[in-house]
């Protein structure tokens, strides 16, 4: 189970990864070191990893544990000339190698534990998932008692079930979603998370077991496509479902929205803030190639006297909030290591553009940025709203 | 060292508590059971010992429901045997005086240099199960406990008092020890290995003996903390808030 030498390992990386052997033709070029957020501080770059495994310094690289600072943003692996699958094949299989071994970052065996026996990584009650609809004016329909087929399954995820701030989110899909007329229902206490985020920290057994959950829940429905507003989500739905049998269409919430567009922008007729940037989610953008950059830019236009402008990092080049690949979890640790927080460096280039909101995309990034307003002290200076609240403003004020 | 780990079932605090109106007790219909914290720490602490020392570790637990899944994670962790004990539905709670004397008729067959357990359990917080384990088995006790090694051969415990006070206390083995906190907090175990244990290990089920109990201290009545509307917010500019404290203060005798 666990290897015991490099070439064992890079063995274990070409066979679960599509695409795998491209590794061996790594030309050592580095510009995935140089790309990386965290490669200042990682003790192996993709490229210097690579390098090590060559060498065979298979001890060398366990004794470091400067790959928990990879949040999986999937930037290495976008700019690879080779195209060699960096983030999911040799980052994450080098991290369930860290897992087996037992060298997991004590705040990231709190999150894998919580995710193992509550379903979500928030170590909430399962029966509670669903609370967040109650004292709502807005019907959300949970799909166990709500017997007649329907079109769209929201898969609504951990942190927009529980997570106070992205509980708004949620509300203003609610509204959206309502106002549409769309006929939608949740899962409630029957979803569980969807698993990508712990698999891209290693833990693919755990991701097995929380997507035979899901499925075996969507399974007890009839719908014609889920929708969710968690890129995560999005690309364990699209991507890694698909591999244990379950192959739904699944959309991103701002596509959805769009294909909608032309009964939506009518409903716009609250003039929406002056000046506003986009940040593009890494698993929306760059994961996979899922390329939804344009879908989320044309909402936002579509709101009265809205200007849309661009930070420096942009589409594929945006800079990881920092969430991902277990990230979530590992602030503490990442504060330790590397003494920077990337979702800081993401507010300096929206205030220094003159964004007045910051919109975001991915349930991760409304605390995050938030967090990193207060921590440049920016209180008061940018906003940060999904684009799902910029629409609900518009619409309803 | 051959450590024997004991481990209680609880219920998850994640969950709403509620009291049963006709009984006046936990409505455990729909109450989730998790291996109480400290009973985690001490499998992690066994395991450490295991590790450093060699030797061997049971864990035992009596049936209180879904406890496989907790039994093949102990695999998983290092644990070397799992037992479950069977033959009554535990599930509705069972007191410490009997648990305790469940424990004892499994240990009868079951020689070991070390028993570990929670040095309490969040549902009574008694810490009673080591001690009177101890007491049956006519072996020393020692409880919160957040260290053991071996000097010199003898086993020393490090037992944390309350101001900051440890004490390391010798003990000629065998003891019952109620661990407070393991040296490490216990560690997570990937999901792949906890499938291979559910796979490859077995659990030895074991039916419970008579188990006699002398005296038990059966519950009478729960509830739930009442609240008063004790606090109240002062408020207004600094100056307001600050005169207002200075009167609270005159008034209750604080200042003269």
């Amino acid at each position: 189970m666990s290897v015991a030498t490099s070439y064992e390992f890079l063995d274990k990386v070409i066979s679960a990864t599509p695409d795998g052997e491209k590794i061996r033709k790594c030309l050592q070029c580095g510009t995935c070191g140089g790309i990386c957020p965290y490669g200042f501080a990682m003790d192996f770059s993709p490229r210097a990893l690579i390098a090590a495994l060559r060498a065979d310094d298979w001890h060398g690289v366990l004794e470091s544990d400067t790959i928990w600072l990879c949040a999986s943003c999937f930037a290495c692996a976008h700019v690879c000339p080779t195209k060699i699958p960096l983030t999911r094949g040799l980052l994450a299989t080098l991290k369930t190698e860290m897992l087996i071994g037992g060298s997991i970052p004590q705040e990231l065996q709190t999150a894998l534990g919580n995710s193992r026996r509550y379903g979500n990584a928030l170590g909430e009650s399962p029966k509670k998932r669903a609370d967040w609809t109650r004292d709502f004016t807005i019907p959300v329909p949970t799909l166990a008692n709500h017997k007649d087929p329907v079109d769209v399954l929201w898969f609504v995820g951990d942190y927009g079930s529980y997570h106070p701030r992205v509980q708004q989110v949620s509300r203003a899909l609610a509204k959206l979603l309502y106002v549409l007329d769309v006929k939608f229902g949740i899962l409630g206490a029957e979803e569980c998370s969807d698993g990508d985020t712990q698999a891209f920290t290693g833990e693919w057994g755990l991701f097995e077991l929380l997507a035979r959950k899901n499925t075996k829940a969507m399974g007890r429905y009839q719908f014609k496509e889920i929708v969710t507003a968690d890129p995560h989500a999005f690309n364990a739905l699209k991507h890694e479902y698909p591999r244990l049998g379950f192959n739904r269409t699944v959309k991103h919430h701002t596509q959805y929205l769009l294909e909608h567009a032309d009964r939506l922008a009518p409903l716009l007729q609250n003039r929406g803030p002056q000046r506003v940037t986009y940040h593009d989610p890494c698993y929306l953008g760059r994961a996979n190639d899922n390329n939804i950059y344009d879908e989320p830019r044309r909402l936002l236009r579509a709101i009265p006297g809205l200007e849309l402008v661009e930070m420096p990092h942009n589409r594929e080049m945006s800079v990881c909030c920092g969430g991902g690949g277990g990230g979530m979890w590992l602030d503490g640790f990442v504060w330790e290591k590397a003494h920077v927080r990337t979702a800081e460096w993401r507010i300096k280039e929206a205030i220094g553009v003159g964004a007045q909101v910051l919109a975001v995309a991915c349930p991760y990034e409304a605390p995050r940025f938030e967090d990193a307003v207060k921590a440049t002290g920016n209180e008061g200076k940018l906003a940060v709203k999904d684009v799902a609240e910029l629409l609900a403003e518009a619409a309803f004020g | 060292m051959n450590i024997v780990v004991l481990i209680k079932f609880v219920p998850d605090l994640v969950e709403d508590l509620e009291i049963d109106a006709s009984t006046s007790l936990l409505d455990r219909s729909f109450l989730r059971l998790i291996p109480n914290e400290l009973d985690e720490h001490a499998l992690e602490e066994a395991i450490l010992l295991k590790e450093r020392l060699g030797g061997t570790v049971t864990a035992i637990t009596v049936d209180f429901g879904d406890v496989d899944e907790t039994l093949f994670t102990a695999v998983a962790k290092g644990t070397d045997r799992v037992v479950k004990i069977t033959g009554e539905d535990f599930s509705q709670g069972v007191s410490n005086e009997k648990l305790a004397a469940i424990f004892q008729g499994v240990l009868a067959d079951l020689p070991c240099d070390l028993i570990l357990t929670g040095t309490q359990a969040v549902d009574d917080l008694d810490g009673f199960v080591g001690a009177l384990l101890a007491e049956r088995l006519g072996l020393p006790y020692v409880g919160y406990v957040t260290k053991i090694d071996v000097q010199d051969g003898k086993l020393v415990a490090r037992k944390e008092y309350p101001g900051g006070l440890n004490a390391d206390i010798e003990i000629s083995g065998p003891a019952v020890l109620g661990i407070q906190a393991a040296e490490k907090p216990p560690r997570y175990v990937v999901t792949s290995k906890v499938m291979e244990a559910m796979k490859k290990a077995s659990i030895d089920e074991q039916e419970a003996g008579e188990a006699s109990v002398e005296a038990e201290l059966p519950v009478q009545r729960m509830s739930l903390p009442e609240t008063g509307a004790r606090a109240e917010m002062i408020e207004g500019s600094a100056a307001d808030v600050a005169a207002a404290l200075l009167k609270l203060f005159r008034e209750r005798g604080v200042l003269a």
